[in-house]
């Protein structure tokens, strides 16, 4: 019996009775990180890093049962050790390691290598099995730096200033805007976002994660103080009556989607920032070989692609489907999402 | 390089015409004079000879990534464009250093070793490459592979260029038409305040026509305008000048020698005459289908056997020059009397007047438009009696007045990823008829589905794939469309055995499933009606 299962309600160790990320309610539930397609609601115990639990009692309710634990803490159960390492794709997410009579697993959640100053950087855990995303897994995608992309940014929203518009910038509201956010808070005091990115925001803050102050976009606000003003939203909000209080406005989307020209061009956006909260090409193929796993399982992304390419050099892998990639907007360029409700209260899971 | 290659990716995500306009003006002001002439060649089609394969330049990127061929037509296939997808692959520049490259200087290198051996050309590709940022790259793979599509229309360049040279935006389309090389070309040659070029073989701008939507009588009083019918070939001019024939079509290609039936017009027409009209296979004056016309154009040597059974005629409707003057500004009675007489008084086969239709009201008109395809036509043209002959597409004097096309319903059989603002989408589709219990496929269509509809193809297509052939994906058959196309011929290339003109799709019937679509005997029925 492999250490970890994969089951119709998720990864599961049978050893230690619980789910990493399941899809289905179940009884012991550990979370990589709180983006909706990872944490699904329902299960009775959930156990994540101190990080992610202010996000997950955000989206899946004040109410759920939350152990937290540190990076590198070991948690056993039934004689397994579980341990959380930094996996750098947004705030709190993290790596799980489950060791059992020696026998090492990794499973990655979703992952980035290169730090990008508030999500903690990624680190390479050895083990004899490694579970890994494939988000961007072929070779057309490597990213250039973040402090190249943060001035590609800054470059267009003076470019914008300059033209008397509005920069609205679309980010997932959980990850990619705090990380923007890092950006533009150098440029200007003034910086405005929609609900969904709120709730996320203060939800850190109370946690007490050090963020930049931000306003949020109500209808009491005169529309004159948005002029050259920066805007951060979810990427559904782009072109729905919500933007018109901007106008005139500049719309740049940042996501790794948008390294391709046809992606840019199919949003319709003025501009596009391939800034990735995920592995590129490099990252990957240095991340699984740093593992040393002798066994790699591809989950979600280009995974056909990237588990052939590690066979072909000499890494046995395999594909799992799973149903991780789907509410991430950075795993779905193709696909319409319903547009984030201005809620005011409770975030949209 | 760098300027074009920011001009070019800043033009490729601008989704405003106006910004476009500006940002190619702000070019035009602003850069050298050779790189100039080399953009308004490349954005009028005049590109310089592919001096290398794509599968070479595929097989250069492999070598330098060390990528297996599988993972590079992968990565290919999701981006939808070769030149973009070898930009992204290559590993950074060694050394970039844009300063030693510009426009002009990398065509003329390319020119000069177009005869060189494949080793030479390799040498200068990918030493390039090596020197390049990612945009830079990307545009030089365009000037390898072929066109940039991006959205730029030769207006587009006009109106530009009037922004900063000190012409009328009407005599900068005529003096960038035509024959010139970019290579031999000055900027001050092409567009100074004088002359301009003696180039005797030059077109003028076309006049097009926007698609009639409202109802025909809001044209206004019926004797205000003329009638034609809509011919189904190439727009062409045709030119006599210095005792010297030349035709070309609209997008502006030489096509004289392919027609050697015009070369006798040369003892025909009088000198210093320019025609307006449309390009056709035609027997006895009876145009003949588009699909035979393609098997012209296709071809380098004419054979005997090719002149006889699909001979090219020159359906005329106006006249732009007369004597040497250009007389486009005369309304189009006028023009249209004159242009009678010169054809009438010269019958000669290759070239047929195009008629005027009779008609008492727009009621008769529209009767009468029923029957354009017993006649050849797709429709009607409308033009008003007074109106000039204008440059390029404007509204109001002169309107296209198509049929409905033909219909059929089909399922959905294999899909396929798309290009451009495409990519990474399934959105190019076969689609099959029933014969008995099989499918077969019988169009290929690409168009006529709005962005959210292609996601949830899209969609399905990923979620229904049964087999994958490269880059093709068979799909369950269950998704009906409804495929409507201008004209339909037989083929031999075909399996179903018939090859149809201009295939869309004209609407998704959610409606509709497998069982209920038509079948090849449909199709073979309408090809014996519209077909012949």
């Amino acid at each position: 019996m492999p250490l970890i299962e994969f089951t119709n309600k998720g990864l599961y160790c049978r050893a230690g009775e619980f789910y990493i990320d399941p899809w289905q309610p179940v009884n012991k539930a550990v979370i990589t990180h709180a983006h909706s397609d990872h944490a699904r609601p329902g299960s009775l115990h959930y156990l994540c890093h101190h990080q992610t639990a202010p996000v997950l009692k955000l989206r899946l309710g004040a109410d759920i049962s939350v152990a937290c634990v540190e990076w590198n803490e070991v948690v056993t159960h039934n004689g397994v050790k579980i341990s959380l390492h930094p996996a750098g794709h947004i705030i709190g997410s993290s790596q799980i390691r489950v060791e059992y009579k020696g026998e090492i697993w990794v499973v990655s959640g979703d992952y980035k290598t290169e730090d990008d100053g508030i999500s903690g950087a990624f680190v390479p855990i050895s083990c004899h099995t490694f579970i890994t995303e494939s988000t961007f897994g072929l070779p057309i995608y490597n990213w250039k730096k973040q402090d190249i992309i943060f001035n590609d940014i800054k470059n267009w929203v003076s470019g914008n200033q300059a033209n008397g518009k509005t920069s609205v910038i679309t980010a997932y509201s959980l990850g990619k805007a705090q990380r923007v956010l890092q950006a533009v808070a150098e440029l200007t005091e003034t910086i405005y976002v929609h609900g969904a990115v709120w709730n996320t925001h203060n939800a850190l803050r109370e946690a007490g994660i050090n963020l930049p102050g931000v306003k949020k976009v109500t209808p009491n606000i005169p529309k004159q103080a948005y002029k050259n003003a920066v805007i951060i939203a979810p990427p559904s909000s782009d072109g729905t009556p919500w933007m018109k209080r901007f106008l005139p406005y500049s719309v740049g989307v940042c996501s790794g989607w948008m390294q391709v020209r046809g992606n840019l061009r199919r949003r319709n956006a003025d501009a596009g920032f391939p800034l990735s909260d995920h592995a590129d090409w490099n990252g990957l193929l240095q991340a699984v070989k740093a593992t040393g796993a002798q066994k790699v399982f591809v989950t979600h992304g280009f995974q056909s692609a990237f588990s052939r390419y590690l066979t072909e050099n000499g890494i046995e892998a395999a594909e799992v489907k799973t149903e991780y990639g789907k509410e991430d907007d950075e795993k779905i360029p193709d696909t319409e999402e319903p547009p984030a409700k201005d809620t005011g209260g409770r975030a949209i899971p | 390089m760098k300027a074009f290659a920011q001009l070019i990716t800043t033009l490729g995500t601008s989704t405003k015409t106006n910004e476009k306009l500006e940002l190619l003006a702000h070019y035009f002001a602003t850069e050298n004079d050779a790189d100039k002439v080399w953009v308004i060649a490349l954005f009028s089609g005049r590109r310089p000879r592919r001096i290398v394969s794509s599968s070479l330049l595929k097989l250069w990127c492999q070598e330098l990534t060390g990528l297996p061929e599988w993972l590079f037509e992968e990565s290919y296939h999701t981006v939808g464009d070769l030149a973009e997808s070898i930009a992204l692959m290559l590993p950074p520049a060694s050394e970039e250093n844009s300063h030693r490259f510009s426009l002009a200087g990398i065509i003329s290198h390319l020119l000069q070793i177009e005869k060189k051996d494949e080793e030479e050309k390799k040498q200068f590709v990918t030493r390039s490459w090596m020197q390049m940022s990612k945009d830079e790259r990307f545009v030089f793979n365009k000037l390898l592979t072929g066109n940039f599509r991006i959205g730029v229309s030769q207006k587009m360049i006009v109106n530009a260029l009037a922004k900063t040279v000190q012409l009328e935006a009407n005599v900068i389309a005529h003096r960038i038409s035509g024959n010139w090389d970019p290579a031999s070309t000055s900027f001050a040659a092409l567009l100074s305040n004088e002359g301009g070029s003696a180039d005797h073989s030059k077109p003028y701008p076309f006049y097009l026509a926007y698609g009639l939507d409202g109802p025909v009588s809001e044209l206004g009083k019926e004797t205000e305008w003329q009638a034609e019918w809509k011919w189904d070939g190439i727009r062409g001019q045709l030119i006599k000048r210095n005792n010297e024939i030349f035709v070309w079509s609209r997008g502006e290609e030489l096509m004289t020698d392919k027609f050697p039936e015009y070369h006798s017009l040369v003892n025909v027409l009088p000198d210093g005459i320019v025609l307006d009209g449309e390009i056709i296979p035609s027997i006895d004056g009876k145009p003949l289908p588009f699909a035979l016309l393609q098997t012209r154009i296709g071809r380098k040597n004419i054979s005997r056997k090719n002149l006889q059974e699909v001979p090219i005629c020159f359906f005329v409707y106006d006249i732009l020059e007369y004597e040497g003057r250009d007389i486009r500004e005369l309304p189009l009675t006028e023009r249209r009397k004159l242009l009678e007489e010169i054809i009438n008084r010269n019958n000669h086969p290759p070239v047929v007047l195009s008629p005027v239709i009779d008609f008492a009201s727009w009621g008769d008109l529209a009767d009468l438009r029923m029957q354009s395809r017993e006649n050849g036509a797709e429709g009607m043209m409308l033009k008003r009696k007074s109106s000039a002959y204008q440059v390029g597409r404007k509204i109001g004097d002169w309107w296209k007045w198509k049929i409905d096309p033909l219909v059929i319903d089909a399922v959905m059989i294999y899909a396929q990823k798309g290009h451009g603002r495409r990519s990474n989408l399934y959105t190019d589709y076969t689609f099959a008829v029933k014969d008995g219990d099989k499918l077969v496929s019988f169009a290929k269509a690409y168009s006529g589905l709005t962005d959210k509809e292609f996601a949830r193809v899209d969609h399905f297509v990923k979620n229904n794939s049964l087999e994958k052939f490269g880059p093709v994906r068979t799909v369950k058959p269950e998704l009906v469309f409804e495929i409507a196309f201008e004209g339909i011929a037989a083929s031999n290339r075909h399996k179903s055995g018939v090859a149809l003109r201009f295939p869309r799709i004209s609407r998704w019937r959610e409606d509709k499933t497998v069982d209920e679509i038509n079948t090849l005997d449909d199709l073979k029925k309408m090809l014996e009606i519209f077909g012949k």
